[in-house]
């Protein structure tokens, strides 16, 4: 029986649901003797946010390294849904392709700044190499569409011939997240992206996140130890122990409501505040 | 020429491995190709890469022409010119016309080449991306990827800047639609003579091993924006000797005060138009 | 009238002139002949031959007094004469362990078999100014052979150790390292990459670079380069706690096996300076702890190149050792390109050479940037003034 047939009679398969964005399977991944990931399974719908928490050394980091191709998993697939409709296994994608991924569809928000920024450039050129990335040959448009860009995420458009390396380590994020969401990538990758930031800071930032993720329409993967900053952006959660997927639902579900004894605890000593 | 080295100073396997990288380069325009470049009896910087493509090229037949700042009588471009009589025996001009191989530092001649002829560049930096990147391995790859975005952040930067696209000489140009390729430091004045040059255009870099190549009639487009498109410089002076409004003019001064006057760079271009003009005066 | 700058040939022509008499000096005063370069200044000549990589004292001694004693024009006229050479043989690696050294010193055992001998070494000298030196004549020559402390320790055959496999030959004294390698506590030498070495001379270098091909480039570098890469990693810019644990400088026999015979015969001697230094351990869940080691050879005595060359070789170590990296000497790249005297000094120097033409660019440039519009004066060129023709 083909895979569209059993689609066709599966009696509750619902019917106007896009397929996933991204759906990964079995993804496992050893450093040595050290299991750093293991049997990983998980899909992302179209405009999705979905968080990974955990400790550190649960497994999370190396999902996004596995999945954003800085690593490559021992075993296990991640079907990608390209704009066109057809499907590819990123992880076996070839160089090349993840790369082209990567500066399209893609966009990647590092916890440092110094990971996601050249500083040795001013911050309009941080938001136009994207832009020129993908083919962007007109100045004086791309000076207006940074523009915006920065003012979007609050940052003084004066500011825009300005090194980095003067922001604020909050507009520095959020100089990060302009340069990714420039291009309207379909699927984000957020690294603990409040992670260096004062609390205040923060919830700013998350403010502003929370609003463009909405409004773009963009599927995230949100890589946290904080259940706040999870509760706050993510529709879904997976909860990682020991490379494991514990526990996996939408997030007021998990959070009010966990069912892992893991989960219990985790939100427990984080939480009753 | 000398006893006891071989015709044009490198021996035949030498130049055997040479012409394979030539052959490679000229096969995919605007890739570097990394050559075994050889220790020559000249410093470092002052043209071995040229210099060992010109003498893995060169036959008995060939006449050579040697320039360095569109001069044939500047010091350097005389040392080699004589580095090649006195190896190679070659008949050697200082006439773009008469010349096969025209070895060149810094200019492409004004008079315009021909099919047949090749001109051999000295190059000092041959990676466009090493200005951005100091990693070989990162560059390498860029290029294989054909990652150019980056290149285009330094014109951003530039006219964010200045109000224009701040590079001179040595500017970036994209060969065949494919591989970005530095010209070596001419002016960007010559840029465009190279785009569909009719001869074949070989780049040498000793220090750094590489050899590469844009083979006739093949274009090259300089980086730009759209709405800031490349253009090359220009003078609101004449030459003083020649007239010439359309060279390249070197600026020398002339006296303590400072006073000024322009002269074409390329001398051979000069001395002919010079002597056109006495020609029709005598008539 | 102006008239452009014309005569290079001759002006060249008068510049070698002045520069043979400059090299020349006073010629009320003798000349020096090559035996005296290569008997007096053999420090120079050996440095010349390292770094020029071919090994002949009477060549570098030529080319130091040719470049006037400047010993990096002297390292650049051998090379310009060795890339000449046809290639007749690959000779065998060295023995090192059956060198007769005239200098050998540990600094990790007070005492080895085969013993500490200090050698012809500057080490132990007052740095005074020997005025005696400047009348002509000699200071008193000391017995050769006499033993470093401690104690009177004839330097006698070595006592053949069973670990030290690699020395199995009676003239030469065990190496000082493998009494640690009888115990398992210092990594075997490392592999090089292949049994059939690269030949840095004759292929580009590429990137990872094998150990084969960073030692040659290592070996041929810059003397005061790998000194001050070295001495960084001494002060924490990649330490890699080092211990010299064996230096010796002798003769060793230089042997080739032609293909007619098929067995190795000598052709000659050669004297080398080798340093096995002793490093940090590294060790893991699956692997016992063990020292590392780095490794320095130089042509003649070269003692300061062959030390700085092992510090900087097991410097170059640290990524595939799992350590930390981002100093200078631990960077492939930034060491081996810019280790190589003749093409730094090339490339440096060559700024003097004219750049009219790339200025005048940049003056043009300078100056619209200056004039403020930019846009205005980017204007197509300037219709040229009436009446001419091109």
């Amino acid at each position: 029986m083909s895979d569209a047939a059993a689609l066709e009679l599966a009696p509750d398969a619902a019917p106007a649901v896009a397929p996933p964005l991204l759906a990964a399977r079995g993804l496992a991944k050893r450093y040595g003797r050290r299991t750093a990931m293991a049997d990983v399974s998980f899909e992302l719908w179209p405009g999705e946010v979905l968080a990974v928490v955990g400790e550190s050394g649960a497994g999370k980091s190396t999902l996004l390294r596995c999945l954003s191709g800085q690593d490559e998993p021992d075993a296990g697939e991640a079907m990608y849904r390209r704009l066109d409709g057809t499907a590819v296994d990123v992880l076996r994608l070839g160089d090349v392709r993840r790369r082209l991924l990567l500066r399209t569809d893609w966009g990647v928000i590092h916890q440092n700044p110094r990971d996601g920024l050249r500083f040795g450039v001013s911050a309009g050129a941080n938001v136009a190499e994207r832009l020129m990335e993908n083919g962007a040959r007109h100045y004086a448009d791309m000076r207006a569409e940074v523009a915006d860009w920065l003012m979007r995420l609050e940052i003084d458009p004066e500011r825009m011939d300005e090194l980095p390396h003067t922001f604020s380590g909050g507009m520095q994020q959020r100089l990060q997240i302009a340069r990714c969401l420039v291009t309207r990538p379909r699927l984000v990758f957020l690294d603990e992206p409040t992670g260096g930031l004062d609390v205040s800071v923060q919830a700013r930032l998350l403010d502003l996140l929370r609003t463009l993720v909405r409004e773009l329409e963009v599927a995230a993967i949100l890589v946290t130890h904080d259940l706040a900053v999870a509760r706050m952006l993510a529709d879904r959660l997976a909860v990682m122990r020991d490379g494991r997927v514990v526990e996996l639902g939408l997030t007021d579900q998990v959070l009010d409501d966990p069912q892992h004894p893991y989960t219990q605890l985790l939100v427990a000593s984080v939480l009753p505040a | 020429m000398i006893a006891g080295y071989n015709f044009a100073y490198l021996d035949e396997q030498t130049k055997r491995m040479i012409r394979r990288a030539i052959l490679k380069a000229t096969a995919i325009p605007g890739y570097q190709v990394p050559f075994a470049s050889r220790e020559m009896p000249l410093p470092y910087g002052w043209g071995t890469g040229g210099i060992q493509v010109t003498a893995s090229i060169i036959g008995r037949g060939d006449t050579l022409k040697v320039i360095d700042q569109g001069a044939d009588d500047t010091t350097n471009a005389v040392s080699i010119r004589r580095f090649f009589a006195r190896t190679a025996g070659v008949r050697t001009t200082e006439r773009t016309r008469e010349a096969s191989i025209i070895q060149t530092r810094h200019r492409i001649p004004e008079t315009p080449l021909r099919e047949g002829q090749i001109i051999v560049f000295q190059v000092p930096i041959p990676e466009p991306l090493r200005w951005l990147e100091p990693r070989e391995r990162e560059t390498r790859r860029m290029h294989a990827h054909a990652d150019y975005g980056a290149m285009y952040v330094k014109l951003y930067e530039d006219i964010a800047r200045y109000g224009r696209i701040a590079t001179g000489y040595d500017y970036p140009v994209v060969v065949n639609g494919r591989y970005l390729m530095r010209p070596s430091p001419i002016p960007k004045f010559d840029n465009p003579k190279l785009d569909r040059l009719p001869a074949l255009a070989l780049f040498g870099a000793g220090r750094e091993k590489r050899i590469y190549a844009v083979p006739p009639h093949t274009p090259v487009k300089s980086l730009d924006f759209e709405d800031h498109p490349f253009r090359v410089e220009s003078w609101r002076e004449r030459c003083a000797l020649c007239g010439s409004g359309s060279s390249f003019l070197d600026e020398i001064v002339v006296d303590d005060s400072g006073r000024r006057m322009f002269v074409c760079s390329d001398t051979d271009y000069c001395s002919g138009r010079r002597a056109k003009r006495s020609g029709a005066e005598a008539a | 009238m102006y008239v452009a700058v014309k005569g290079g040939e001759r002006a060249i022509e008068a510049a070698h002139e002045l520069l043979a008499q400059a090299r020349r000096g006073d010629p009320q005063v003798p000349e020096l002949t090559l035996q005296q370069v290569s008997g007096q200044l053999s420090l120079a000549v050996d440095r010349v031959m390292a770094e020029g990589s071919l090994y002949d004292r009477e060549l570098a001694a030529l080319a130091i007094k040719q470049a006037r004693g400047d010993l990096i024009e002297a390292v650049f006229l051998l090379r310009a004469f060795r890339t000449t050479l046809p290639r007749l043989a690959v000779t065998r690696p060295i023995e090192t362990g059956r060198m007769a050294p005239r200098r050998r010193i540990s600094a990790t055992f007070k005492d080895l078999p085969g013993g500490q001998m200090l050698g012809p070494t500057f080490d132990y000298t007052h740095r005074l100014l020997d005025f005696a030196l400047a009348a002509g004549a000699s200071a008193a020559p000391e017995p050769a052979g006499v033993p470093a402390e401690p104690g009177p320790m004839p330097r006698a055959p070595a006592a053949v150790d069973p670990a030290a496999d690699v020395n199995g030959d009676a003239r030469g004294p065990a190496r000082a390292l493998a009494f640690l390698d009888a115990e398992d506590l210092i990594e075997r030498p490392p592999m090089t990459g292949s049994d059939d070495p690269p030949d840095i001379t004759r292929d580009p270098l590429a990137f990872p670079a094998p150990r084969a091909a960073r030692l040659q480039n290592l070996a041929r570098g810059d003397e005061g380069f790998l000194l001050a890469l070295g001495y960084s990693t001494q002060r924490g810019y990649g330490r890699t706690h080092p211990f010299a644990g064996e230096i010796r400088m002798g003769e060793v026999e230089v042997e080739i096996v032609p293909e007619e015979l098929g067995f190795a015969i000598v052709i000659g001697e050669v004297t080398v300076t080798e340093c096995d230094m002793v490093n940090q351990f590294a060790g893991s869940a699956t692997e016992p702890a063990r020292f590392t080691r780095g490794y320095g050879l130089a042509f003649g005595e070269g003692e300061r190149k062959a030390m700085a060359m092992a510090l900087v070789d097991r410097a170059l170590r640290a990524d595939q050792l799992g350590e930390d990296t981002g100093a200078p000497a631990q960077d492939q790249e930034f060491v081996l390109y810019h280790s190589d005297n003749v093409e730094a000094s090339g490339f440096v120097q060559h700024l003097k050479l004219p750049h009219y033409v790339d200025f005048q660019s940049e003056l043009n440039l300078i100056r619209r940037i200056r004039a403020g519009t930019p846009r205005a004066v980017a204007a197509e060129p300037e219709p040229a003034a009436a009446g001419e023709e091109d």
